[in-house]
């Protein structure tokens, strides 16, 4: 049996009625094979993973897999994220957002999850669109470009997901695109392992909204779009910003160390009880 | 002891075995969480302010997903902000409570006055026709004793339950006696005890209330907010939603007398009963006293259960009753429902103060005298 189908014999729910909802060429597939790869590759029991999610395309994500899974609010899944690792810190949870999800109607949530550094793992699937409800502008449709809502054009600048999350204080981040499967998967692997709030930006694209509505040609066509606009991090320090200027850059954008909520809150514990023998 | 309405409810979850508790800042309710800031790490248990009351409600809801006893509070800004979340609790089954200290309003309101103008919200305020279950206090030891019933009621029935006090009673300390050797009962929730490949988590059982499996117990399974199937995934089939929805109301409708919670005071010979909650019901009995003292045939059924609303306690003072004065903080919220109930059989007066100032006895008494 090839290495594939026995990704997919163990980790697809097969209860579950397919097809999956999404449409075909669509890049929520290719990453949903890198989550699982990751995952695998980590060696997670299915018992101790938690897939939360919110609302839209990528919200349908969880419920085809066999692990504990949660489809929650629009742009609330960090929250019930954050209850469920509070009171289990043993699983593993994972939380996966679209754009709108996680930084338009949950803007909030993804700011102050990063900020308190809770030990999870937040991903992005940035198609720069809202697919389900059918092509209206998200937060990171691009100025100037063309969605059911600003067909006269989007005047509003774009979010920088990623950046975004540095500066909210993430302890990693990294960006990859659903061209770029294998960095990816090694993405995923990085975020999981990573002990404190992780986020993985992947660039996908909406090629029956997003595309069709910009005249950005096919699915493959959008994919050869990232491949050429696409600079890894290590290139770019190299080149001038002029040249960076319309590219996105892909790979680990930072990695670094800080003081993570669940720790700090044991010491609260400990302070606490303490506290509470001395009357 | 002395206690305060809002501390007496944190020492009542602690109690009852809430473990957990998520909240945001806001005025008259803010004692809730400053006491529990301090108590649930003595007990290994867990307190976060996070970043608004949407945010406090999804976290309480993915902790009891976990297994632990959760709780958030709020006032009238911040309940407006749960009701999101609180319909994802009642249509993905998941226990939770939720205090409400009730002040004025609409909006900004009245930050630090009281009022009972959320009746209404904590009945309909989340969208979809769905069951809810809404609890009141009137003394310190009652915002114990509720808090313990909001979380065993809750447990037991899978659905978040609202605990709906006023700032009066939150705010005011009284004498409060807690005896060595009270019995207080405690529900857990009933989990599966069956293999986990034969675990079906949203199966029909005869309460109408399935088993639940916390997450990372072995018993992986979906959640959702959307309409599912019993197996928890999503759905579109009438044949599914139908049986599924009629489940949820079921399991509430048909337990009543387990959910449904009245005092009766001096109502059995009453002529003129008042029917009041919350602060109101302590000038209430008052009034009722003070009618009593002057010859008046004057009785108070207090409700602690707000909804499902007790149509049982109403008719039952009603075999009596002539006239039903309802005072309230709100322009008549809870008279609708008596009158829906009295179909016109005694006569139902209203009372009705909305300026932040708490009806007293001597207006309850000179409404009664109006009618005598």
């Amino acid at each position: 049996m090839p290495e594939i189908t026995k990704l997919i014999h163990h980790y697809l729910r097969h209860d579950k009625k397919f097809p999956h909802v999404w449409c075909p060429g669509c890049g929520i597939g290719i990453f949903l094979g890198a989550l699982i790869r990751a995952i695998d590759r980590i060696g997670y029991e299915k018992d101790e993973v938690v897939l939360v999610s919110g609302i839209g395309c990528s919200g349908r994500l969880p419920v085809y897999v066999d692990f504990n899974t949660l489809h929650t609010t629009h742009g609330r899944a960090l929250t019930f994220a954050t209850g469920i690792k509070l009171a289990n810190p043993n699983l593993k949870v994972i939380v996966i957002m679209g754009d709108g999800d996680a930084v338009a109607i949950g803007g909030n949530h993804f700011i102050h999850a990063a900020r308190r550094n809770i030990d999870l793992t937040a991903i992005i699937i940035n198609n720069s669109i809202y697919g389900m409800t059918g092509g209206q502008s998200s937060p990171t449709t691009p100025y100037g470009m063309r969605s059911t809502t600003t067909v006269y054009s989007n005047i509003e600048q774009s979010f920088k997901i990623s950046e975004l999350a540095v500066t909210a204080g993430a302890v990693f981040v990294g960006r990859g695109t659903v061209y770029h499967a294998k960095l990816l998967d090694s993405l995923m692997e990085k975020a999981f392992l990573k002990r404190g709030f992780s986020v993985v930006e992947v660039i996908s694209h909406c090629h029956t909204q997003y595309g069709r509505q910009n005249r950005l040609g096919s699915a493959v066509e959008m994919m050869k779009w990232q491949r050429d606009n696409a600079i890894p991090v290590e290139k770019s320090l190299k080149m001038r910003p002029e040249e960076l200027e319309g590219k996105i850059l892909i790979g680990v954008l930072v990695d670094r160390e800080l003081p993570i909520y669940q720790e700090e809150y044991e010491k609260i514990r400990e302070r606490a009880k303490a506290s509470a023998e001395r009357g | 002891m002395l206690l305060q309405g809002n501390e007496a409810i944190a020492e009542g979850a602690l109690r009852a075995g809430c473990r957990f508790f998520a909240g945001y800042p806001i005025t008259p309710a803010t004692e809730i969480s400053e006491v529990l800031s301090v108590r649930l790490p003595q007990v290994d248990g867990t307190f976060i302010q996070m970043e608004d009351e949407i945010a406090s409600l999804g976290a309480v809801i993915g902790a009891s997903l976990a297994g632990v006893k959760a709780m958030t509070a709020t006032s009238g800004p911040g309940f407006s902000l749960m009701q999101e979340n609180l319909g994802f609790a009642i249509i993905a089954e998941i226990p939770c409570v939720i205090v409400n200290v009730m002040r004025g309003g609409p909006s900004t309101g009245l930050p630090t006055f009281p009022a009972q103008g959320d009746v209404m919200q904590a009945r309909w305020g989340t969208h979809g026709d769905h069951p809810i279950i809404v609890l009141s206090a009137s003394t310190v030891r009652e915002c114990y004793d509720m808090t313990i019933r909001a979380f065993n009621l809750s447990e037991r029935f899978r659905i978040p339950v609202i605990l709906l006090i006023d700032e009066v009673v939150a705010h005011m300390r009284e004498k409060v006696i807690f005896f060595e050797d009270e019995k207080i009962e405690i529900f857990n929730r009933i989990k599966p005890t069956m293999p986990p490949e034969w675990y079906i988590p949203y199966e029909d059982t005869p309460s109408g209330v399935p088993p639940m499996a916390n997450f990372g117990e072995g018993y992986r399974y979906h959640v959702t907010g959307l309409t599912h199937d019993i197996r928890g995934f999503p759905t579109s089939r009438p044949d599914e939603i139908g049986p599924f929805i009629a489940r949820l109301h079921r399991k509430i409708s048909s337990h009543f007398s387990e959910i449904q919670m009245a005092e009766f005071f001096l109502t059995d010979d009453a002529e003129m009963t008042i029917i009041a909650y919350g602060c109101v019901a302590r000038s209430a009995r008052r009034a009722v006293i003070e009618a009593r003292e002057k010859g008046h045939r004057v009785g108070l059924l207090k409700l602690m259960t707000l909804w499902p609303f007790m149509r049982n306690a109403v008719e039952r003072v009603l075999q009596t009753a002539k006239v039903l004065l309802v005072p309230e903080m709100n322009m008549g919220q809870i008279s609708r429902e008596v009158k829906r109930v009295n179909q016109g059989v005694a006569k139902v007066l209203t009372l009705n103060k909305v300026d932040g100032t708490i009806i007293t006895p001597s207006e309850i008494l000179s409404r009664l005298e109006e009618a005598l």
